[in-house]
């Protein structure tokens, strides 16, 4: 039998003034690490969010973006009439040609100005992509000098609000609506007409395809056939396979993470290993008696790494509530963050995810600090003779 | 008729290495104790009176000889059976009570129970007749801190006595309580070993509650001198 663990809560709850600069550097630790990995997490949810199962993507063999990829007029014409592909309640063939240039744009912060992805899109190329619905104003008309922008980046630039006008070349852009796309990569894009676009930034080409096939078998034969005709030099793949790999990694957030959460998690080791000696040095007297009422060495050892980890799991408990409060406030401000993605060279959102498993793992996180920092002291408390009962401290 | 003792002292001698001088706190001391006694051990401070009582209620090692309790030879015994045979044999009490802080009396009361096999039933049963014994059921919710100091070391009594013990060993358990604490305290110990039949040793420096047991020994230097 073991120590009631009501004797270790009591004590870490009524000795709460002397630990509280332990638990909140615990919670301090823990929540660094649960916000850094939340935005690592929503840096990647951005790309898994992004496209449709049963869309395929064209572009031209060997480019790496959308936006250095071309595919002439004559391609699209080909490849409309191919076998398998699906088509809407018209009759019309579910494929579509995208034109992608980068604008520059000034910053709301007033910093200086960033490249906007703008994607110019066929009616057919929205219908593809059902993700992307309009929250304001009204959608875009063909043939009109207009563009829809995506909520995130009406909030971050200037002129993106609905009625404002937006600079390209010579002419001007015209913000007739805004729309969301559920934490998609297309959250960071600006949308036009496709064959205005073409006129306005004199494009003789498309930059990509989007094709639907109409199932498995088709989709195989699709981008065999795309892919093996050499006159085309095209390449097809899943579009959520593409974003997979286009959109930002979170591989130096994650490193960060780690870096920060270790080196942190070290200070927070010594902190509880602090603690815990102090409260043993303070119970020398108790913990002998327990010994002489018959508790044995191991008994002691574990009750007090449980006493440790309970300390820490509290500390725990804050830093992952500030975490979620922080992020719960972030959402409902519609707080997004921003960075250049070096792959297409235009501004990227994102917004923190929180999957309740990075809570879970932050406070797993909390115990083990706890639990490591009192290794030690817990080994000395279990050292303690049975005489010690006696002396009085 | 002799009967046999329930504890056996033979040759007990314990040293203590002072830096570069021994301290001879006991020197090969032998007396028997019989059940139901009540024997109450004074002396001179630092006589050894503390030492011989751990060393009885293995709490502590000899440097030489033997305890034996019904037949065991108690420093045979290893650390962790060492611990189980004081949870079973001996219930201490001590001069500064050291009663769990966090833990109500009952809960005290209840610490050597959880060492056994008892059901939560039983040992709640016991818990309560223990504090009855002791005369504090009504303040079995209570913190040790709640306590009067007289309370305090009854409810310790409570806790020496819920296992039901061959031995109850108390050093100087009246050292720190009024004469009036003292007195309830010493009349439960005295009704022990007289109604329980269990035997009883007592350090004090009292006179008044030495006269409370059935025999008393005198060490002097480390040695009994009657
Ligand atoms: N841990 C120790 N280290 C060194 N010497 C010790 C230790 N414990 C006790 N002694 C010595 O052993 C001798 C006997 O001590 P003990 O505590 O048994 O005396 P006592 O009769 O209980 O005295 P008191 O009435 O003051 O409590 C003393 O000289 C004491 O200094
Ligand atoms: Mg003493």
């Amino acid at each position: 039998m073991v120590i009631p663990i009501r004797y270790h809560v009591r004590n870490v709850t009524v000795r709460w003034r002397s630990t509280l600069a332990t638990l909140m550097g615990i919670a301090l630790v823990v929540a660094v690490f649960v916000l850094l990995r939340a935005l690592a997490a929503g840096i990647e949810k951005s790309s898994a969010q992004t496209g449709d199962p049963r869309n395929v993507l064209v572009v031209r063999k060997g480019s790496q973006a959308e936006s250095s990829s071309l595919v002439t007029r004559e391609q699209l014409q080909a490849l409309q009439y191919l076998d398998g592909i699906a088509r809407n309640s018209d009759g019309q063939p579910l494929i579509s040609a995208d034109v992608i240039t980068l604008l520059l744009a000034p910053r709301a912060s007033g910093d200086g100005e960033a490249n906007l992805l703008l994607r110019g899109v066929t009616p057919r190329g929205r219908e593809l992509r059902p993700q992307v619905h309009l929250t304001n104003g009204r959608w875009l008309e063909p043939g009109k000098r207009e563009v829809v922008v995506s909520e995130n980046l009406a909030r971050r630039f200037k002129g993106l609000e609905i009625g404002g006008t937006l600079k390209a070349g010579i002419g001007r852009l015209l913000v007739v609506g805004t729309f969301s796309a559920g934490g998609s990569a297309y959250d960071s894009e600006v949308w036009m007409d496709a064959d205005e676009a073409r006129l306005l930034f004199e494009r003789e080409m498309y930059s990509s395809l989007i094709l639907r096939p109409v199932d498995e078998v088709a989709y195989r034969s699709l981008t065999n056939s795309i892919e093996s005709d050499k006159r085309f030099a095209l390449r097809a793949e899943r579009e959520v396979e593409y974003y997979a790999k286009q959109t930002l990694t979170a591989v130096p957030i994650k490193i960060l993470a780690s870096l920060l959460g270790s080196a942190m998690s070290v200070g927070a080791v010594f902190a509880a290993m602090n603690t815990m000696y102090a409260a043993i040095g303070s119970r020398t007297r108790e913990i002998g008696t327990l010994r002489v009422l018959g508790f044995s060495r191991l008994s002691i050892l574990l009750g007090f790494l449980l006493e440790g980890g309970l300390l820490a799991f509290l500390g725990g408990l804050m830093g992952t509530s500030v975490s979620y409060g922080l992020y719960q406030y972030v959402i409902l401000r519609g707080i997004t963050f921003g960075t250049m993605n070096f792959q297409s060279f235009s501004e990227t959102t994102f917004q923190f995810a929180m999957p309740p498993i990075l809570l879970l793992v932050g406070l797993l996180f909390s115990i083990l600090v706890g639990v490591i920092g009192s290794i030690l002291p817990a080994w000395r408390a279990s050292r303690i003779p049975v005489i010690s009962a006696l002396k009085s401290l | 008729m002799a009967i046999e003792p329930i504890v056996e002292v033979r040759e007990l001698s314990k040293v203590y290495l002072q830096g570069e001088t021994n301290v001879v706190a006991l020197n090969r001391v032998s007396v028997g104790i019989q059940a139901g006694e009540f024997v109450v051990l004074m002396g001179p401070s630092g006589s050894g009176k503390s030492t011989l009582l751990h060393l009885i209620a293995g709490i502590d090692r000899p440097t030489s000889g033997q305890v034996l309790v019904r037949g065991i030879n108690v420093a045979n015994l290893n650390e962790s059976a060492l611990a189980e045979w004081r949870n079973r044999n001996v219930g201490f009490v001590f001069q500064s009570f050291n009663l769990i802080p966090v833990l109500t009396a009952a809960e005290n009361v209840e610490l050597p129970l959880l060492l056994t096999s008892l059901s939560s039933r039983q040992r709640r049963e016991h818990v309560a007749a223990a504090l009855d014994l002791v005369g504090l059921t009504e303040r079995a919710k209570h913190l040790p801190r709640q306590l009067s100091g007289g309370q305090e070391q009854r409810v310790a009594i409570a806790r020496a006595l819920v296992t039901d013990p061959l031995l109850v060993v108390a050093d100087e358990p009246t050292g720190n309580l009024d004469s009036k604490s003292a007195t309830d305290v010493l009349t439960i110990l005295q009704s022990l070993s007289r109604e329980a039949n269990k035997t009883v040793i007592m350090v004090t420096h009292d006179p008044k509650a030495a006269a409370f047991g059935s025999r008393q020994l005198h060490l002097e230097k480390g040695e009994i001198v009657a």
